[in-house]
Parts: C-alpha cells; sequence; structure tokens
C-alpha cells in the first residue's frame, strides 16, 4: 500500500494531468451529446457581457448594410399596417387587436421578438450565434432565427436569463426542413462544414426539373421555423447517380459574416405539435407497452 | 513589472486578440484557423512549477472554449501542450545557463534555431490534438492531415511575427546581482 502511495506521489504531475484530460474530454463530449456546456449559464453570462461590449464597437462597421436591410423590412412591413386599410363604410372602422382571436377566426401561431447578435462566427464546423435575449425576455429552446430581411439564421438550442446561444445553419449538425418555391417539394438543409457560402439541400427527389437559382424557402412541415420564409436560392445542382435524390447547392439568403439584427420566432403551438407528434410515434410504434 | 503582472496582461491580450480580431478574421479557407492565444503557455516563466503549468493551461484553453463554445477542446490541447513543455525545455537548452540567465522561453534566451524548434513542436502538437478531436466527430482523414499542417504553418507565421514585432525586453540576471 506505501509503495501505491509512493508511486502516485512520484508521478503526481503525470496523474494530474491525466485527470486534467479526462476532465477536459468529458465536457467536450457531453456538450456535443445535448449542446448544453458544463457550467455554460455562468460562462454564458460573462462572455455574453463581454461580447456586448464588444459588439457595440463592431456595429458601426457593417452599419450602412444593415440600415438598408432594415429599411426595407420596415418598408414592407408598413404596408400591411392596418391604418392602410379602410372600409368604405365610414362609419365602421377596421380595427385589429393582439389577442390571439380575432373575429374571422384568425389566431396567432407565430410571435417575432427582435433581438442583437452579440457574437457570432462562420470559421468553425460548429458556429454558433449568441443573441441578448434569455429566458428574461420569454426566449425558450428551439426557437426560429430569421435575419433581419427575413431568411433563416438558426435554432435556439441553449438559454440564460440575458442571453440565449443559436446554433447557426453553418453547424454540421444541423438539419433544417426546407421546400422549394416553384414545386413545394421538401428536403433537409444541412451543411457539410466545408465552405460557409454553400449550404445543402438533400431528400428532393430527381423527379422534379431543377435549375440553378430557384428558390429554397423554409418548410409548412416545420415545427419551429414559420413558412414561406427565404432559405437561400440553389447554387448549383449536383446529380447523385446511387440514389434518386439530387445533392442541391444552396447558397444562403442570411449573411452569416455580418449577422446583426435578428428576429427571434416562436410558434405558439409548438409544444402541442411536439407532444401530440411524440405520443402518437410512442403509441403506434410500441404498441405491446400500449394496447388500443 | 512584476512576472504575475505581466503574465495576466499578456493572457487577457491573447485571449482578447484570439477571440475578437483571429476568429473574426474573414474566412480564408476551410484548412485555416489563425491560432495565436497558446503563445501564453509559450511565453510562461521557466521558474513556473510543472503542477502549476498543467492547471496554468487547462484554465487558458478552458476561458477560451467558453468565448467559442466548445467546452473542453482546446482545454485538453493547451494541457497537452503544458505537460510537454518542461521536457522539450530540458532537452533543447543547455541546463546551467538558461534558467539562471533569462525568465522566460524567447530566442534570445534559447537562440533561435532551438527556440523555433520548441515552438514548431508545440504548435504541431496543439494543432494536432486539437484538430483529431474534431476530426473524431466529424470529417475526413485527408482534411484532418491538411488542416493540421495548414493551421501550424499559419500559427509559425504569426507566432514569427509577433516575435519580431515586439521583441521582449528581458533583463539579463546574473548570480552575483
Amino acid at each position: 500500500m506505501r509503495n501505491v502511495f509512493l508511486f502516485i506521489l512520484r508521478y503526481k504531475t503525470f496523474f494530474s494531468f491525466l485527470i486534467l484530460q479526462v476532465v477536459s474530454l468529458w465536457f467536450l463530449y457531453t456538450y456535443n451529446k445535448f449542446h448544453r456546456a458544463r457550467f455554460l449559464g455562468i460562462a454564458n453570462e460573462v462572455t455574453g457581457r463581454v461580447n456586448t461590449q464588444y459588439n457595440k464597437v463592431e456595429d458601426y462597421f457593417t452599419l450602412r448594410e444593415e440600415n438598408r436591410r432594415v429599411h426595407q423590412i420596415n418598408d414592407s412591413l408598413l404596408n400591411l399596417l392596418p391604418k392602410n386599410y379602410m372600409r368604405a363604410d365610414t362609419g365602421v372602422q377596421l380595427v385589429q387587436d393582439s389577442i390571439p382571436f380575432d373575429t374571422l377566426g384568425h389566431y396567432r401561431r407565430y410571435y417575432f421578438r427582435p433581438a442583437t447578435v452579440v457574437y457570432n462566427t462562420v470559421s468553425s464546423q460548429k458556429n454558433y450565434i449568441q443573441l441578448n435575449r434569455g429566458s428574461n425576455h420569454g426566449i425558450k429552446d428551439n426557437m426560429a432565427v430569421l435575419s433581419s430581411d427575413g431568411s433563416a439564421v438558426g435554432v435556439v438550442v441553449g438559454v440564460s436569463p440575458n442571453f440565449c446561444q443559436v446554433m447557426s445553419l453553418l453547424h454540421v449538425q444541423q438539419k433544417v426542413n426546407a421546400s422549394l418555391k416553384k414545386s413545394g417539394d421538401f428536403g433537409t438543409i444541412e451543411w457539410d462544414g466545408k465552405d460557409p457560402r454553400l449550404l445543402t439541400l438533400k431528400g428532393v427527389p430527381k423527379s422534379i426539373e431543377i435549375k440553378a437559382g430557384d428558390t429554397v424557402l423554409t418548410s409548412t412541415y416545420s415545427f419551429n421555423f414559420p413558412p414561406g420564409y427565404m432559405v437561400g436560392t440553389i447554387a448549383e445542382v449536383v446529380t447523385d447517380k446511387s440514389t434518386n435524390f439530387y445533392v442541391l447547392k444552396v447558397k444562403p439568403g442570411a449573411k452569416f459574416y455580418s449577422l446583426q439584427q435578428v428576429f427571434v420566432v416562436e410558434n405558439l403551438q409548438y409544444a402541442e405539435q411536439t407532444a401530440l407528434n411524440q405520443e402518437a410515434r410512442k403509441r403506434i410504434e410500441d404498441p405491446k407497452k400500449n394496447p388500443k | 513589472m512584476s512576472d504575475l503582472l505581466r503574465n495576466i496582461l499578456r493572457f487577457a491580450v491573447l485571449i482578447l486578440v484570439q477571440v475578437y480580431v483571429l476568429n473574426k478574421v474573414p474566412h480564408l479557407h476551410r484548412f485555416i484557423i489563425p491560432y495565436l492565444y497558446f503563445l501564453f503557455i509559450l511565453w510562461l516563466p521557466f521558474s513556473v512549477s510543472r503542477q502549476w503549468l498543467l492547471v496554468i493551461g487547462f484554465f487558458t484553453g478552458l476561458v477560451l472554449d467558453y468565448f467559442t463554445r466548445t467546452p473542453g477542446l482546446h482545454a485538453a490541447a493547451c494541457l497537452l501542450i503544458a505537460y510537454v513543455r518542461p521536457f522539450l525545455i530540458s532537452i533543447l537548452t543547455p541546463k546551467d545557463t538558461t534558467e539562471f540567465n533569462y525568465r522566460e522561453p524567447s530566442p534570445k534566451a534559447m537562440q533561435w534555431t532551438p527556440y523555433l524548434v520548441y515552438v514548431l513542436v508545440l504548435t504541431l502538437l496543439h494543432h494536432g490534438y486539437m484538430v483529431f478531436l474534431q476530426w473524431l466527430s466529424f470529417g475526413s482523414f485527408l482534411d484532418f492531415i491538411i488542416k493540421v499542417f495548414a493551421t501550424t504553418g499559419i500559427s509559425m507565421l504569426l507566432i514569427i511575427t509577433v516575435e519580431l514585432l515586439f521583441p521582449r525586453k528581458l533583463k539579463f540576471r546574473t548570480n552575483t546581482a
């Protein structure tokens, strides 16, 4: 026993090296699995504050481009304001309120919240974006993120009180449902981790005619993304002879290099939809445990 | 300036440069990510004990990790070079002179050639191990090899530039003083 202690004492540097190495690998692999870092809550607050300070300076460099985009979307939104419309009858005024149901039976499905990007990279294979909104502002996991001109950017994967972490479309584990504007056929947007200027659209059958320049939109089949928003345009059609599906290279609509103002979109029925999905799957795919 | 203060400042500057300049540089190529922050570990004084080297290395990596959202990745690589550093120094320098005359590794303390070998080996180890860990979860083998050498190349370039631009004024210490 004494010799064992002496042995450990003699090689204590090597053993502490091993122990720290195991700790860091444990950090790395638990994070990759769950997209949650150990102690990320605290670290997020600290790095978030530093990032915010830096961002105050950096914002000036892309101000002109950003202004143009904000102006553009403001312009299109102003056209939608209810006060632009009036009924012929001057006695009645059209009033639209913000409660979920109106008298015509329309209900609110998506809720947009503005947010500012405080940290963003494109050079890694796993790129994350940090926004200055967190659980204090109602942000939850799995909300979709759109850029200021309405192009898909990513999905929220982590939330701290004042900041949230977004898994960018430029992340090799990201999968987003998208559809072609022309035919409505849907596929999956992925990224191969190589060129941040090109995403990949997989799963579109070869029976459809596709040309470079076709528009790809977010799909109606997505739980988190609102349908009909820009994902990108097709840059190149790669025909993979081994399958019946295209591999399409897509030029993303969002400018990942100069991302500043974004929208975080909440699907107000997200919880209900995913719960139904899971419950139905469980009941049908595992009938022994859940007899009819 | 005391050694402690100098190293704390150096740590802050290198981490901030890494996070806000080098990680933000417009995408050069998919194989090339400029890394410089681990120069902090290469520049630590000779007098730091091996145990402390490990702890400092681990936390240097971890701080960068929390900025880049890859907890453990840089920490593991920094830990490795912090562990190997003392062995390498004892091989590359004549023991009786360097440790007493200069505080920390530098071209002046070690001569240019041994210093460059020292930097090259640790840079290769750092990038090799880091890219290896990334490659385990994603990527092809050829990508792995090219990425290690390309990233090492750009890091060497950066480190040599830093050495030439900011020559450290190291006092020559004698035993008599």
